[in-house]
């Protein structure tokens, strides 16, 4: 059967789209780190890049940062997979807490909370001063970054290793203690081998998240970091510098590397065998002493993982808090002043990532249609370029649009397309479009074929089929490939404070990031920080609703 | 190594309010094969697991060579299971695995590897060690499951239905390749199987379980020819089982059935008192003209034929019941036609009397 040129038409767009704002921006970042200006290529500016040695500095403490920020996340997440998975123990709703609290809060709006707790004068170090006379360097320069990273990142160790041991079949930890393996040693030679892929899949990402992140470094203050260099010389000196460039291009070498690697260690193994059977390990007991130090282990990194959370919220409601353990006066002014000098900025996030995540649904679900269910000769590769978008760190995407853009005019004279809001509904769309994508295959791959051949069958064309059964059937993943989008948007900051050109524009994830520059801002930043907590964290529960909801009446047709 | 017994006493075990073994005993003798017969849900792997060590009974005791192991963990026990998946780490090569409890046991380097090199030998492996399990066949992967087991010499092996992965030509080569590895190496073995064919080929005695209960203990013949109950008279081979009672009038022995009426039993039979089933396999059933006495006799007409190669089964309605008899087939003969009215005997050496 011919495609209908009416899908042919679509694709081409769709791939236009991705070209024009994914792969030009991308290519144009890369070439202007290799170019020598007169189309020639050139060395020369990594050379450059080489020569300087804040930026030899920077490139050494953004690999140190993401490298400790994984091995902390993993001291953390190892303990509380294993034990939720492998043991018998009323902890795990608060580990399920756990893992999805630190997701709900941007970690650049958690930092300036973990400054007033764990700083120098912050909170905690107030009390060991009080009671040891020591003070532990927690939030100096580095050590900051590396702990807010490690407590927002390390829920996506956690998340892929649980799943990854809940999905050993119980006989290979059986045979290794047949065979006279136990405890460390069982955990060590079998156990977390057989977890590996699940492991190196959650580890590659937080290094890849923490390696491109701009805000945190920013709102903490620490500048010899990749990004931050990145964005300081592109602001500073300017969009023709190219050191900027040469960074974004280590930056987008690094995320696929990390990405191409799990994929290329989970691939080069073969762990089929490991799920054979099915059958999932009978969960242990714990001995009293291992079930204080498990239950001692779990709270304790709740609490750690929720002072973030209460930090802004207390920030938030309160007049001063400095040099003091907790605020003093509590007042509600600081949400007066964000509704009245903010307001523009919470009306743009809605608008700019409502108007994003629209964009997403609708070119996931089409491009989920044409390669799940047309014979499209290189329908694949909407896949494939959609796929890029995943490994490109904002950062590197934001510039790209500065560079590519500068200079295009929006018609009917909406003027300069870097200097309109119009920008960043497309850079959160490009960008979250991989997750949409997602969303919206698993949705159409749930509905059988049949459904649609009895509609063709009673005689709906292909327009109506996909209108009246694909869509309707799809919509739980729609909507929630929807609310992922627009909530993980909502969070962005990287491209967000590159393209921010007036303050007018900016939408609320820009505002926070503003307020925390000055001491006076930080009480309306954190008030704008909780309303943007409560409306990530509402829509986190809102997808997962939406996903739960979506299983039962799919099985229509189903086989 | 001399091999050693395993005697379970009065061991009972629950998983939270279902008793899934009832006050089990028995012992195996050492260099024993020997088989757990049962449906799924019967126990037998429970059992099997519990020697292993992966369940805990909460009475009654299980000793190994005559040391009580009621508490000793897994990894202490030094019995070798196989699993019914193989359960083969796709992690390490086929020589990683079977080095593994080596390894455990803290044996030099060289030792290592020269009793890797004799296991995979042992079962006709040599030369895959440096594969990975996943690029074997089904087969190889159990011999390597085997080769893994063996290695540490284990004073018990223990076989989780370790044919039910197999298809079905290999599973009669590997089962034969299983029994020969046995006898070699005298090693007492456990074999679980729901497979009564695999259990009567392969074992030496066989425990037939049902319900968290052993049955009957006995060697393959003992169970075909003389079950005690009726569950294992219909799980070990295929029979006629009619429930009915013994009625003497005069000096003539009856039984009375719902199923078949009322039929003359030979002379000689002594029937046990009180409720039994009359029971016969198929294979000593033959069509006559007429039954001598020293035979039971039944009339009934062919419902069906099923022709299997070296016999016909026929379904015979007699009374309300069907009697099911395997005929031998000689070349050429044509199969009874259904309707046909026909006599049967069977000889009174054949008639069982089991419990219900």
């Amino acid at each position: 059967m011919r495609t209908h040129p009416g899908i042919v038409a679509i694709a081409l767009a769709i791939a236009a789209f991705l070209v024009a704002f994914l792969v030009i921006p991308v290519v144009a970042v890369v070439y202007t780190a290799f170019s020598d200006g007169q189309g020639g290529f050139t060395l020369a500016h990594f050379a450059a890049f080489n020569e300087i040695s804040l930026m030899r500095e920077s490139f050494a403490n953004s690999l140190y940062v993401a490298g400790m920020t994984v091995g902390l996340g993993t001291l953390i997440a190892v303990p509380l997979a294993y034990l939720t998975v492998r043991f018998q123990f009323r902890g795990a709703i608060l580990v399920q807490t756990l893992g999805v609290l630190p997701l709900v809060m941007p970690a650049f709006v958690g930092a300036a909370a973990m400054q007033l707790l764990f700083g120098r004068s912050g909170s905690v170090n107030l009390i060991l001063k009080d009671a040891f006379g020591v003070t532990l360097p927690l939030m100096e320069g580095l050590n900051g970054v590396i702990f807010v990273e490690t407590l927002h990142y390390f829920p996506f160790i956690l998340l892929n290793l649980s799943a990854a041991l809940a999905n050993i079949d119980s006989s290979m930890e059986e045979a290794a203690q047949n065979l006279g393996a136990s405890g460390w040693r069982l955990f060590r030679k079998v156990v977390f081998p057989l977890a590996m892929p699940g492991y190196v899949a959650g580890a590659s990402l937080v290094f890849i998240k923490v390696f491109d992140d701009l805000g945190t470094p920013l709102v903490l203050n620490v500048t010899n970091m990749l990004a931050p260099q990145a964005y300081l010389r592109v602001t500073s000196i300017g969009l023709e510098d190219p050191i900027g460039y040469v960074i974004c291009v280590i930056l987008v070498a690094f995320s696929i590397g990390a990405m191409g690697g799990s994929w290329w260690f989970v691939k080069r193994r073969d762990y089929a065998l490991v799920s054979r059977g099915g059958v999932q390990a009978p969960k242990r007991r714990l001995t009293p002493w291992q079930a204080l130090l498990a239950y001692g282990w779990i709270v304790g990194m709740l609490l750690l993982v929720l002072s973030p959370h209460l930090g802004i919220l207390l920030l938030s409601i309160s007049k001063v808090w400095s040099f003091t353990v907790l605020p003093e006066q509590l007042t509600l002014a600081h949400y007066a002043t964000v509704f009245t000098e903010s307001k523009q900025m919470i009306w743009n996030t809605f608008l700019y990532c409502g108007l994003a995540a629209l964009l997403d649904v609708a070119l996931g679900t089409a491009i989920a249609y044409i390669v799940l269910r047309t014979k499209l000769p290189g329908r694949q590769l909407l896949d494939h370029l959609v796929t890029i978008a995943l490994a490109m760190p904002g950062l590197v995407l934001g510039i790209g649009y500065l560079r590519t853009f500068k200079g295009v005019e929006l018609p009917f004279g909406g003027g300069a397309l870097t200097a309109s809001w119009v920008i960043f509904v497309l850079a959160y769309a490009v960008r979250r479009l991989p997750y949409a994508l997602r969303s919206c295959m698993a949705a159409l791959t749930q509905v059988h074929p049949a459904l649609e051949e009895a509609a063709e069958n009673l005689g709906a064309g292909r327009w109506n089929t996909i209108r009246r059964v694909v869509i309707p059937l799809m919509m739980g993943g729609i909507l929630a490939g929807f609310v992922t989008s627009f909530i993980t948007a909502a969070a962005e900051i990287s491209e967000t404070i590159l393209l921010t050109s007036r303050e007018s524009m900016a939408p609320m994830s820009y505002g926070i990031y503003l307020y925390f520059q000055s001491v006076l801002g930080r009480g309306p930043g954190a008030a704008l920080g909780v309303i943007a907590v409560a409306l990530v964290a509402f829509g986190t529960y809102v997808s997962h609703r939406l996903v739960a909801a979506r299983s039962p009446h799919q099985s229509g047709g189903g086989q | 190594m001399n091999p050693v017994g395993v005697d379970i006493r009065h061991v009972a075990l629950s998983f939270g309010a279902t008793q899934v073994l009832k006050d089990i005993s028995v012992s195996v003798e050492p260099g024993e094969f020997f088989a757990l017969l049962g449906p799924s849900g019967s126990g037998k792997s429970t059992l099997l697991r519990l020697i292993a060590g992966f369940n805990q009974h909460q009475a009654g005791e299980v000793l190994i060579g005559g040391r009580d192991v009621t508490g000793t963990p897994p990894w202490k026990r030094d019995v070798g299971m196989v699993f019914q998946n193989y359960a083969l780490w796709p992690h390490m090569t086929v020589e990683q695995n079977v080095a593994f409890g080596l390894e455990e046991r803290r044996l030099p380097r060289a030792q290592v590897r020269e009793k890797v090199a004799a296991a995979l030998d042992l079962v006709g492996l040599a030369g895959y060690g440096a594969r990975r399990p996943g690029q074997l066949s089904g087969g190889q992967q159990q011999r390597v499951a085997i080769a893994r087991t063996l290695a540490i010499e284990p004073q018990v092996l223990l076989l989780d239905e370790p044919l039910s992965n197999l298809d079905a030509k290999l599973r009669v080569q590997t089962r034969q390749e299983l029994v020969k590895l046995q006898r070699r190496l005298g090693i007492t073995t456990i074999f679980v199987t729901h497979d009564q064919i695999e259990a009567l080929t392969t074992c030496h005695r066989v425990a037939v379980m049902d319900d968290g209960v052993i049955q009957q203990v006995g060697t393959p013949m003992e169970l075909f020819d003389f079950p005690v109950n009726r569950f294992v008279a219909q799980f070990v081979g295929s029979v006629n089982l009619f429930a009915g009672r013994f009625e003497r009038e005069g000096g003539a022995l009856r039984f009375a059935s719902e199923k078949l009426g009322r039929v003359a039993l030979p002379a000689g039979v002594e029937p046990p008192a009180g409720e039994f089933d009359l029971a016969f396999r198929p294979h000593a059933v033959s069509v006559v003209d007429a039954a001598g006495p020293e035979a039971l006799s039944l009339r009934g007409a062919v419902e069906n034929a099923e022709f299997l190669g070296e016999f016909l089964r026929y379904e015979i309605r007699v009374g309300e019941g069907l009697v099911i008899a395997d005929i031998p087939h000689a070349r050429g003969r044509a199969p009874i036609e259904p309707g046909t009215a026909i006599s049967l005997a069977v000889p009174a050496s054949e008639l069982r009397f089991v419990a219900a």
